[in-house]
């Protein structure tokens, strides 16, 4: 099992770290399943910091998605430490989860969630409204975060006016615009083609270069190779925390 | 406060989406609200027309006079006894009117005698049957609120001189004089001949029972003269007060000076009674009250139905949109947004259902009244606001435990649907 830093002061090199983002340490998920009971989680540990680009892997069952939850402040912990930013997140109530999803966290979709009635502008604004921007700024920073996937000339259509990749670019668009602590994309290529993925792989590449954090949670091994670090999962235990092979050149 | 504000736009903005995107859902779901509206609408309206008319009539009656006659108008049952009574006579009218000048502190204005009977009045071939015939002196002019179309009431003289002179109610003038004015003609009462000097404008009903234009009023010494079969003194006594205010201390005046001129001793009961158009607030009051709450009831019942059509539509819009809910609250709407959008969108189906209710009461009305000018009902900004707010709060009330359902919806479950 490879060791991979965990902590700022043996972090590689090749890549200025910023400060602590998510912190997990220890944490169990236990769900009610009919009569069963499932341990999704059973005591993950997992330091993310400022500019990382990270790949969530594992077989399905693994814990993978519990953890993404988690991680997206969609759910919290039955047991064990989750702080974000250095909040206490796993004490929150409701309200308070949405206030962190809707500042700190931009989330993408498998399926794109994009609301179908609405144009490009309006569901890049959404987040901005539950922000509580007034509408100008609204506005602006909707067409600025839609200029930046490449999108400029797209704004006034919706979703089925749009190809797959626009979509997924529109909600990359959405999950930027409120300038989040972190990106977590749920399998982001799954429902494209392998050629339009790739365009959307670049795109989080060049995020990442802008200094944006990224979370991709996958099960497709070329597609988490273009993280810089890779963690897997099995049986809701962390099987393996190391660089991708990107690093490892 | 901003964010609840932007919070409560963009809820009226996916409502409307939504209602644009299932139209023929939504107008059949406005439907049953329409109906409930049209419904109550309709009721509230008919009910202030009894009201109305009520009032109406208790006013013809008029509101400071006091009507001195055997029995009470609301009788509690022993009959007999009532009509077993000594008449009231007509000339105590003139003996009251002598206490009340003898009297600078009385409450009382003045008496008038008014002896009727029902009788028929011919001309030539044409005739009236069972017209209220009131026989009166003119002093009536001072206590009656009528009006008159044509012509004048009789003078001192023509009432004391017992003359053939006759006013006719709105109504017996237009039968009888179909085409003409009935004035200096002559018309046939218990076959005497009487010369018509005045014509008394439209007055309407008493609770569409009496017709107050269906009268004929003349000299009260020519009806103790002519009109056989009751006792030639007996009348009602009609005593306009000063003060409608006072009412209470002019009745207990009344009755003081009436047990005088009965010859009461203390320890006897009155043997007269006096009526006041209350008698008929007092009892009528209750019988209004218990239409209005019946009516009402039974037509919110319409609206109950309405009621729970919104509910179960938004049940199906939360369902349908549970994955949306999930993602709106990914993107950090919380729990009070999207209960707000859920039930903005029922109030919002509601409202609009309440205006096209509304609209359709507002014709409804307008046929109705152009039908039947006399019906009693008006369509009132009022009844505009009511019904309004009762659509809103229709859609308050049947869409909360939707849209609370989808408030409470966990996150990561409402994502994963499909």
């Amino acid at each position: 099992m490879s060791t991979f830093p965990r902590g700022p002061e043996d972090i590689p090199p090749m890549r200025p770290h910023g400060p602590l983002v998510i912190d997990i340490d220890g944490v169990t998920k236990r769900y009610q399943m009919g009569s069963e009971e499932i341990l999704a989680l059973r005591g993950v540990s997992l330091k993310i910091f400022r500019n990382e680009y990270l790949a969530i892997m594992g077989p399905s069952g693994s814990g993978k998605s519990t953890l993404m939850n988690m991680l997206g402040c969609l759910d919290t912990p039955t047991a064990g430490k989750y702080e974000f930013n250095r909040k206490n997140v796993a004490a929150m109530e409701d309200d308070e989860l949405a206030a962190i999803r809707n500042k700190e966290i931009g989330f993408v979709f498998q399926t794109f969630n994009l609301l179908p009635r609405s144009d490009a502008l309006h569901n890049v604004e959404l987040p901005l409204i539950y922000a509580g921007l007034p509408l100008d700024e609204r506005r602006q920073r909707a067409e600025h975060a839609l200029a930046q996937v490449g999108l400029a000339n797209r704004m006034h259509h919706r979703p089925n006016e749009l190809s797959g990749g626009q979509r997924q670019r529109v909600a990359i668009a959405r999950a930027l615009v409120n300038d989040p602590s972190i990106i977590l994309a749920d399998e982001p290529t799954g429902n494209l083609d392998s050629r339009t993925g790739e365009e959307i792989m670049a795109l989080f590449e060049t995020l990442y270069e802008q200094g944006h954090t990224i979370i991709v949670v996958t099960h497709e091994a070329d597609i988490a190779e273009h993280a810089r670090r890779i963690v897997r999962l099995r049986d809701g235990l962390i099987e393996s925390d190391g660089p991708s092979g990107l690093l490892r050149g | 406060m901003n964010r609840l504000l932007f919070e409560f736009v963009e809820s009226w903005r996916i409502a409307y989406a939504q209602l644009r995107a299932n139209r023929t859902r939504s107008f059949l779901t406005a439907l049953g609200v329409i109906i409930g509206i049209v419904a109550v609408t309709l009721m509230g309206t008919a009910i202030g027309g009894i009201n109305t008319g009520f009032e109406n009539s208790l006013s013809i009656l008029g509101d400071d006079i006091l009507y001195i006659s055997k029995s009470p108008w609301i009788r509690d049952g022993d009959d007999i006894a009532y009509r077993n009574r000594p008449a009231i006579r007509a000339i105590y009218a003139d003996r009251l009117n002598a206490i009340i000048e003898g009297m600078p502190n009385s409450q009382l204005r003045l008496a008038v005698p008014a002896g009727n009977s029902f009788r028929k009045i011919k001309r030539g071939d044409s005739e009236v049957d069972r017209v209220f015939i009131l026989g009166t002196t003119d002093g009536y002019s001072e206590i009656s609120t009528v009006e008159f179309r044509e012509g004048r009431f009789f003078t001192g003289e023509e009432s004391r001189g017992g003359r053939n002179v006759v006013m006719l109610g709105f109504d017996v003038a237009n039968a009888l004089f179909p085409d003409e004015s009935p004035l200096d003609k002559t018309v046939r009462i218990v076959g005497q001949e009487w010369r018509v000097i005045g014509v008394f404008a439209r007055q309407g009903s008493f609770l569409g029972i009496f017709s107050f234009d269906n009268q004929a009023v003349l000299p009260l010494a020519a009806f103790q003269k002519y009109f056989k079969g009751k006792s030639r003194d007996e009348a009602e006594i009609r005593v306009r007060i000063k003060d409608k205010e006072k009412l209470a201390a002019a009745r207990d005046e009344l009755t003081g000076h009436m047990r005088r001129l009965r010859g009461l001793l203390p320890d006897e009961a009155d043997n007269f009674a006096i009526n006041a158009n209350e008698a008929f607030k007092s009892t009528l009051g209750p019988i209004q009250a218990g239409i209005a709450i019946a009516g009402l009831f039974i037509t919110s019942l319409s609206l109950f139905v309405g009621a729970i059509g919104i509910m179960n539509i938004t049940f199906v819009s939360v369902k349908e949109r549970t994955k949306e809910i999930g993602t709106r609250k990914a993107l950090g709407a919380r729990r009070r947004t999207i209960l707000m959008q859920f039930l903005i969108e029922a109030v919002s189906i509601c409202v609009l259902g309440g205006i096209a209710g509304i609209a359709v009461s507002w014709l409804l009305f307008t046929a109705v009244g152009s039908a039947f000018p006399s019906f009693p009902i008006s369509f009132s900004m009022n009844l505009v606001m009511i019904g309004l707010f009762i659509s809103a709060l229709t859609g308050i009330v049947s869409g909360f435990a939707p849209a609370y359902t989808a408030s409470k919806l966990d996150p990561v479950t409402a994502l994963r649907y499909e």
